[in-house]
């Protein structure tokens, strides 16, 4: 199933990035320890005396990957994002950068934000969660714009290979269409029809779709300035909505033999009280566990990249910095394989239990 | 306090993960030394088996996520 | 826990434009790449199969070739081998007939030149007849010229009828 070239390239070349890591990392490691000591105090007193607030990597990690309302750029600079609120009284439109000082007084409540999360202030300036309840947040947020930018980009992308198709009718494909050909193939080969079985046309576009939009937010996601940086794939809503997609599919199309196996399996009748909420937690815990696998690597992802990056700020040293460097580019080099695989496994899950409903059992 | 508890609840799933997928590992090296023609088919369960197996570590980490904040 | 509490925002915003991407993708990006995909494998599968016709057609041909080449061949053995019995034969019957017609021609010959012997045989014998005959005729009347010994002759031979 995975006998595909860049299959095997890709795990090679990752053996060999781990072994020369492995190598500069024995030897780095002491080399630096010894600079440490002298540089270490001096370096602490400069940070200290700049910083009045003592690093906290855990903090700085979970904002990382939280959703945020508005995009970093660079130092202090920031891409203000708009604000859309449904409250109880009436739709609210603002900026974020209204919220960039304090408290902003909209039409209905007045707003401010507490770790990124928009929180209704009542008239003594004290955070009130009542009223919070009433208020849902329906902003375009860093993670929906990231997402909006993935989508434009995986509509250029795929449209223009399209037209390629039509362009190059019957030749062999060119440029981004031949990058782009062996993956479709490789949706098609070894997921759709080996998982699905012959009725896989119908179920295609939804698995391209999944596994190319899976694919290119975990690698934006990877990139860590501006158009990138959003932690997408890595936040339960986004894997929520997936995996919920594949279960209204699943069960949509399930067909006579997956709900009798469901409801009436072939199992003495008195047992069916035990098997049926068993059944029925299967139903759900199968999307369950996909949304948790793909929320849960990508996050330990970032939070292991991010956690590197922090080792610098913890020990106030830039002597830790070619270490923690070369960790990161090992971990970013990983998590570009499980960028894909983490797309595929989906996909491949998201086919397999497709398959499941929809096979035809000949007894 | 209890971040500590999460990160040791975590440190537990790894441990089961690593000698699941240690397993899974193993005997798919040996499935395909004794059959070097059906790698690409042992590589494939393989990579299956190991999503699953990391899948059960993962709700652990996300259990310890639980305990933050 | 706040990390693991999907946010109704993002889970609406999600849902809305996966669906449309999913909408619009299907429409006009994974429909036409998978009917092209499609047609061009059905197209190299047909041409691979054409292919593979043509090359059981040629090999049909030449073995059928071959066929031919390899009955040209005996043919031409046997027309050969048969020339050359004919030429065999030819050959001898010439010269049985060439044999058979020098030796008719030699005894014819030899007849002839037995009758020529026989004919020239015969001249010579009637000649040295005539000759001796006439020489004989000559002698005779030389010596019985003169009477005298005409009757003694005639004496002698009536002496010895006498004595007879």
């Amino acid at each position: 199933m995975y006998n595909s070239p860049i299959f095997k390239i890709k795990i090679f070349s990752i053996l060999r990035v781990f072994a020369v890591f492995l190598a500069l990392s024995a030897f780095s490691a002491p080399a630096f320890s010894q600079h440490d000591a002298p540089g270490h105090g001096q370096e602490a007193h400069e940070t200290g005396a700049g910083e009045e607030k003592k690093f906290e990597p855990s903090e700085v990690i979970l904002e990382h990957i939280a959703d945020s309302h508005s995009w970093h750029l660079w130092g202090h600079t920031h891409i203000p994002l708009p604000v859309i609120l449904y409250t109880d009284k009436g739709i609210e439109t603002f900026s974020s950068s209204h919220l960039d000082h304090g408290h902003y007084a909209g039409k209905y409540y007045t707003y401010a934000l507490e770790h990124n999360k928009i929180k209704v202030v009542n008239a003594e300036g004290q955070i009130d969660e009542a009223a919070t309840k009433n208020v849902w947040d329906f902003s375009i947020t860093r993670n929906v714009a990231s997402m909006w930018l993935s989508i434009i980009l995986l509509m250029v992308i795929f449209i223009s290979v399209s037209s390629a198709y039509k362009k190059r009718e019957g030749k062999a494909p060119k440029g981004l269409q031949s990058f782009l050909e062996p993956v479709i193939l490789f949706v098609r080969d070894d997921i759709a029809k080996p998982n699905i079985g012959h009725k896989y046309a119908r179920f295609m576009p939804l698995l391209l779709t999944m596994f190319f939009f899976i694919w290119i937010n975990n690698l934006i996601g990877l990139v860590p300035f501006f158009p990138g940086g959003a932690n997408l794939t890595g936040n339960i809503a986004v894997t929520l909505v997936m995996a919920a997609i594949t279960l209204i599919v699943v069960n949509v199309n399930g067909n006579k033999y997956y709900w009798k196996h469901i409801l009436l399996p072939d199992v003495p009748k008195w047992i069916y009280p035990i098997m049926w909420p068993v059944e029925i937690v299967g139903i759900f815990s199968k999307p369950f566990a996909l949304m948790i696998r793909l929320f849960a690597n990508i996050t330990a992802g970032h939070i292991i990249v991010l956690s590197l990056i922090s080792l610098i700020f913890v020990f106030k040293s830039f002597a830790i910095a070619p270490v923690s460097v070369a960790f990161v580019v090992f971990m970013d080099v990983l998590e570009l394989l499980v960028a894909v695989l983490q797309a595929f496994i989906f996909t491949l899950l998201t086919a397999l239990f497709i398959g499941n409903a929809i096979e035809e059992h000949h007894h | 306090m209890i971040g500590s508890i999460a990160a040791l609840g975590a440190g537990l799933a790894v441990i089961g993960a690593g000698i699941g997928i240690g397993q899974i590992g193993g005997k798919a090296v040996e499935g395909i030394a004794r059959q070097p023609e059906a790698a690409s088919k042992i590589q494939g369960a393989m990579i299956i088996a190991a999503a699953l197996v990391e899948g059960a570590a993962l709700f652990g980490v996300v259990v310890s996520f639980l305990g933050l904040r | 826990m706040e990390l693991v509490t999907p946010e109704i925002g993002l889970v609406f915003w999600t849902t809305v434009s996966f669906l449309i991407l999913l909408a619009i993708l299907g429409k006009f990006a994974w429909k036409p790449i998978m009917t092209a995909i499609d047609e061009r494998e059905r197209t190299i599968e047909e041409a691979l199969f054409k292919a593979e016709a043509a090359k059981e057609e040629m090999a049909r041909l030449t073995s059928e070739n071959e066929a031919l080449l390899k009955q040209a061949r005996a043919e031409r053995d046997v027309i050969l081998a048969e020339a050359r019995k004919v030429k065999e034969q030819i050959v001898g019957d010439a010269k049985d007939a060439a044999q058979k017609e020098g030796a008719r021609m030699i005894e014819s010959a030899r007849l002839e030149i037995n009758n020529m012997k026989a004919i020239a045989l015969a001249d010579v014998k009637n000649q040295v007849a005539t000759l001796s005959l006439d020489i004989a005729e000559k002698v005779l009347r030389k010596q019985f010229e003169d009477q005298g010994k005409q009757d003694q002759l005639v004496a002698d031979l009536l002496k010895e009828v006498k004595l007879s």
